[in-house]
């Protein structure tokens, strides 16, 4: 059982917890994840750590609602506890002096990419960082993300907040107002990460993507989350999850992810009906929590 | 052979007993068995287990024992049945094999005791795992009876994994005084057993129990832990003081056949199809979260010739397939899996298709498996295994028509361990190198065992490397000499 000690909404649908987990929070680096099971009937999820604190034994996660796994965890409050939290996962993100870094974080993405973008300052790159959102609610982390940025850029796709637009048309600007990009980092939908991906190709820009294929358990096992990378499978939970965006096979990514859409949609419209039938979130589990 | 042994219980003239017939195990009748999950063998009765215990021919020299990885005195178990003493029979069987009622169901019998059988020259050997099975789960009717506690020797020791190895050293070193602590990278405890054999085959409850009987004896558990993630082997023996660590981590890694087209939807590693099913309970969707792909109807294939294969395929067909076809690039006379599964299989309904292989997988727009291209095959010279190498018939190949492929071609060991344990001696295939005695590894006070040696083997030898190791590391511990 894993302590939920603090959460919090972020935006709407976008939460943030503090858990306690001190195994874990001793040893995250940025770029790593845990796998979580809420409850007995659960499924395993994945979902990036945000931040954490050896010394008080706690991590940080930032969880949008998606399907009812997700739906169920942002119900969720101090208080309550989670399962089975199991990590650190995935290789660490590649920290070092690069130069100049293009931070690009798209929705909860944003939160994926923050860990990185701040050890990527400490390591003494100039991080310039690209939030997008939907519109003004959506935009998380603003604080943060300006704490470890040199330059901090945000854009909405309703033009609610700050500008209209998506992040590529940050980037492309970046890119035509000649600064000099020795890396971009890119978090958040697939369709953000393959147009970042496609634009900087061109110039040869050096892009890491963060992909999020469908897990279950996070060691190498199942192969479940494999992704085509160069034409060639591997392993995201492993070998990844940050790739060389250049060499990532999207549509490939896009299909796996949609091999349970059927079960998927059921699990959440019946979780909802629940919910609205005014049951309280852990009465809308098998066998209660 | 011409008297009855001194002193044995059982009354009747050897040439009576190879009279009597092998008794049957009772079974769910396939037609049944292949719509539901649960367990196909129902066990022997009492009658039933004392009938077939007569058949035991009490041979002075037995090679069924000696043929066993952990040498389980069979004969002596075997007599205690014939006395009706089940109990006593199970604390026989205990002496040696921690784990009887698990290996009863699953192990190779056909290539240990009972393929060694004196019996079996002539009639058919004697049913020892049907028998091992009977006394383990009448034991566990019966309730464990409590192990007498042993005086603790201030030593501490990390097991890696709770397949059957490391529940093996687990449980021997407890008996032993010694503190023990297993972590397990999972949620659920057991390894293979849990994640990989399917409930039709090996109930959970039997492992839980097993788990819950060694909890009373004092062992911990720790789940959610990745070694080398987690924590380090380094900081096992360093900051959380443990004296010494076993690691039983298996061989854990899927395997896939490098043609195109693995990456499409519906194709599926052995590992994820099973783990999907048996840890995660996809089967009971919707009542457990986790999703599979609705079967019913739809021609599903396995890869493979080995238990995997068939658990994979057999649970397919209890999905709701339409087709279940094993496709095997060897013949029949090499499949690796137990010869009872295989029959059993066969029983069900499942097609075998030997001597084919896919080359290619096929989908259509949207990325959708819809058949495997394969390719027949015919046996050419001995390879490196000793078996005969299938080569491809040239312009053999045709379109199986497929929703769902399983690849069961094997595994391999899982790296996270050996990268992050400095000194730590691997061969070239990526195993732990430890002594085939002592299980000792390169490492000094870490000791290893089961598939993460040997590469993928089988429970009984994977407990008896744990049995091995337990030996060692006590012995480890109490001299303190490396
Ligand atoms: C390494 C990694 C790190 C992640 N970190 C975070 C994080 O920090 N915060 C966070 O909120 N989420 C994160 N995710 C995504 C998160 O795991 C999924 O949103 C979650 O598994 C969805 O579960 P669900 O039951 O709520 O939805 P499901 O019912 O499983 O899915 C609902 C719908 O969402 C789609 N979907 C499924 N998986 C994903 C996915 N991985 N990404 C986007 N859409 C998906 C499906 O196609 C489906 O249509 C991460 C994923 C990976 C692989
Ligand atoms: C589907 C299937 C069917 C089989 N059927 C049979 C059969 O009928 N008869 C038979 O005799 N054999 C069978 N086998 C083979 C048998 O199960 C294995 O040989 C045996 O389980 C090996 O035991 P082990 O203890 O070495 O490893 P495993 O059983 O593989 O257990 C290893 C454990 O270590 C854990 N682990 C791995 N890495 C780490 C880490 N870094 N930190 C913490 N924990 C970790 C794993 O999660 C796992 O729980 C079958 C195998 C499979 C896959
Ligand atoms: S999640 Fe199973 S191998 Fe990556």
């Amino acid at each position: 059982m894993f302590k939920i000690l603090e959460a919090k909404f972020l935006a709407p649908g976008i939460k943030r917890f503090v858990l306690e987990a001190p195994r874990i929070a001793r040893k995250q680096k940025p770029g790593q994840f845990v796998i979580l099971r809420i409850y007995e009937e659960g499924e395993r999820i994945p979902v990036t750590i945000e931040n954490s604190d050896p010394e008080r034994g706690t991590l940080n996660i930032v969880v949008q609602s998606i399907g009812k796994t997700t739906h169920l965890l942002n119900s969720l409050n101090a208080g309550d506890s989670i399962l089975d939290v199991v990590g650190p996962l995935g290789k660490p993100s590649e920290i070092e002096k690069f130069g100049t870094v293009v931070v690009v974080g798209g929705g909860v993405g944003t939160a994926m990419a923050y860990p990185t973008a701040a050890a990527l300052k400490r390591a003494g790159n100039r991080v310039i960082s690209i939030v997008g959102a939907r519109n003004k609610e959506l935009v998380i982390l603003e604080r943060e993300m300006r704490e470890v940025s040199d330059e901090l850029l945000i854009t909405t796709d309703d033009g609610s907040y700050v500008e209209k637009g998506f992040v590529t048309d940050k980037l492309r600007q970046l890119m035509q107002n000649g600064t000099k990009i020795d890396l971009v980092l890119a978090v958040g939908p697939i369709v953000m990460m393959k147009a970042v991906s496609e634009m900087t190709r061109k110039d040869g820009i050096r892009t890491m993507v963060s992909l999020n294929p469908i897990m279950i358990d996070g060691t190498g096992m199942c192969g479940g989350c494999r992704v085509l990378i160069d034409g060639k499978s591997e392993f995201a939970c492993v070998d990844g999850p940050e790739f060389d965006a250049h060499k990532v096979n999207f549509e490939v990514l896009v299909q796996r992810n949609s091999m349970y859409r059927d079960a998927e949609q059921k699990s959440l419209t019946d979780f909802k009906e629940c919910q609205h039938a005014a049951q309280p979130a852990e009465a809308c589990v098998p066998g209660g929590r | 052979m011409s008297s009855t042994a001194q002193n044995s219980p059982n009354p009747l003239p050897l040439r009576d007993r190879m009279k009597i017939p092998r008794q049957p195990m009772p079974e769910q009748a396939p037609e049944v068995r292949a719509h539901n999950y649960a367990e196909v063998n129902l066990g022997y009765s009492p009658e039933l287990a004392k009938q077939e215990a007569l058949r035991c021919l009490e041979c002075e020299k037995a090679t069924c024992s000696q043929n066993c990885p952990v040498g389980v005195d069979v004969k002596s178990f075997v007599e205690l049945i014939v006395a009706g003493d089940f109990l006593a029979a199970a604390a026989k069987i205990r002496e040696d094999n921690v784990l009887p009622a698990i290996t009863g169901r699953v192990c190779p019998q056909e290539d240990h005791c009972e393929g060694n059988c004196k019996l079996g020259r002539k009639v058919k050997p004697l049913g020892v795992g049907y028998l091992e099975r009977f006394v383990a789960d009448y034991e566990q009717r019966m309730g464990f009876h409590a192990m007498p506690k042993v005086a603790p020797t201030g030593k501490k020791v990390a097991v890696v994994g709770s397949g059957p190895s490391g529940l093996t050293v687990a449980g021997d070193l407890i008996q032993k005084g010694h503190k023990v602590r297993v972590f397990e990278a999972l949620h659920e405890l057991g390894g293979v057993l849990v994640y990989g054999i399917p409930e039709f085959r090996l109930p959970k409850q039997i492992i839980r129990e097993q788990v819950d009987y060694m909890r009373k004896m004092g062992v911990e558990f720790e789940t959610d832990v990745v070694v080398g993630r987690t924590v380090t082997i380094d900081e096992l023996m360093g900051e959380e003081g443990y004296d010494a660590v076993y690691i039983g981590t298996g061989a854990g890694l899927p395997q896939f056949m490098g043609i195109p087209g693995e990456h499409f939807n519906g194709v599926y590693s052995a590992n994820e199809f099973l783990t999907r099913i048996n840890l995660m309970k996809a089967y009971k969707f919707p009542d457990y979260d986790e999703p599979m792909l609705d079967l019913h109807g739809k021609d599903v294939a396995v890869i493979g010739g080995g238990n995997t294969a068939l658990d994979a395929i057999r649970s397919a067909l209890r999905l709701g397939a339409r087709k279940a076809y094993v496709l095997y690039r060897r013949s029949e006379a090499e499949m690796p899996a137990r010869a009872e599964e295989a029959h059993h299989a066969r029983q069900e309904g499942i097609e075998f298709h030997m001597l084919t292989a896919p080359v290619e997988f096929i989908a259509n727009e949207k990325g959708w498996l819809t058949a495997a291209r394969c390719v027949r095959m015919e046996l050419g010279e001995p390879d490196a295994s000793g078996r005969r190498k299938p080569v491809p018939i040239k312009g053999s190949e045709f379109n199986l028509p497929l929703s769902v492929a399983v690849i069961a071609i094997g595994t391999t060991a899982n790296p996270i361990v050996q990268s992050t344990t400095p000194g730590l001696g691997t061969n070239k295939r990526g195993y732990i190198q430890a002594d085939e005695q002592n299980q000792r590894t390169t490492r000094q006070g870490v000791f290893a065992g089961g598939d993460i040696v040997t590469g993928s083997a089988t429970v009984i030898l994977a407990m008896g490397a744990g049995r091995r190791a337990a030996r060692s590391i006590h012995e480890y511990l109490t001299s303190g000499q490396w």
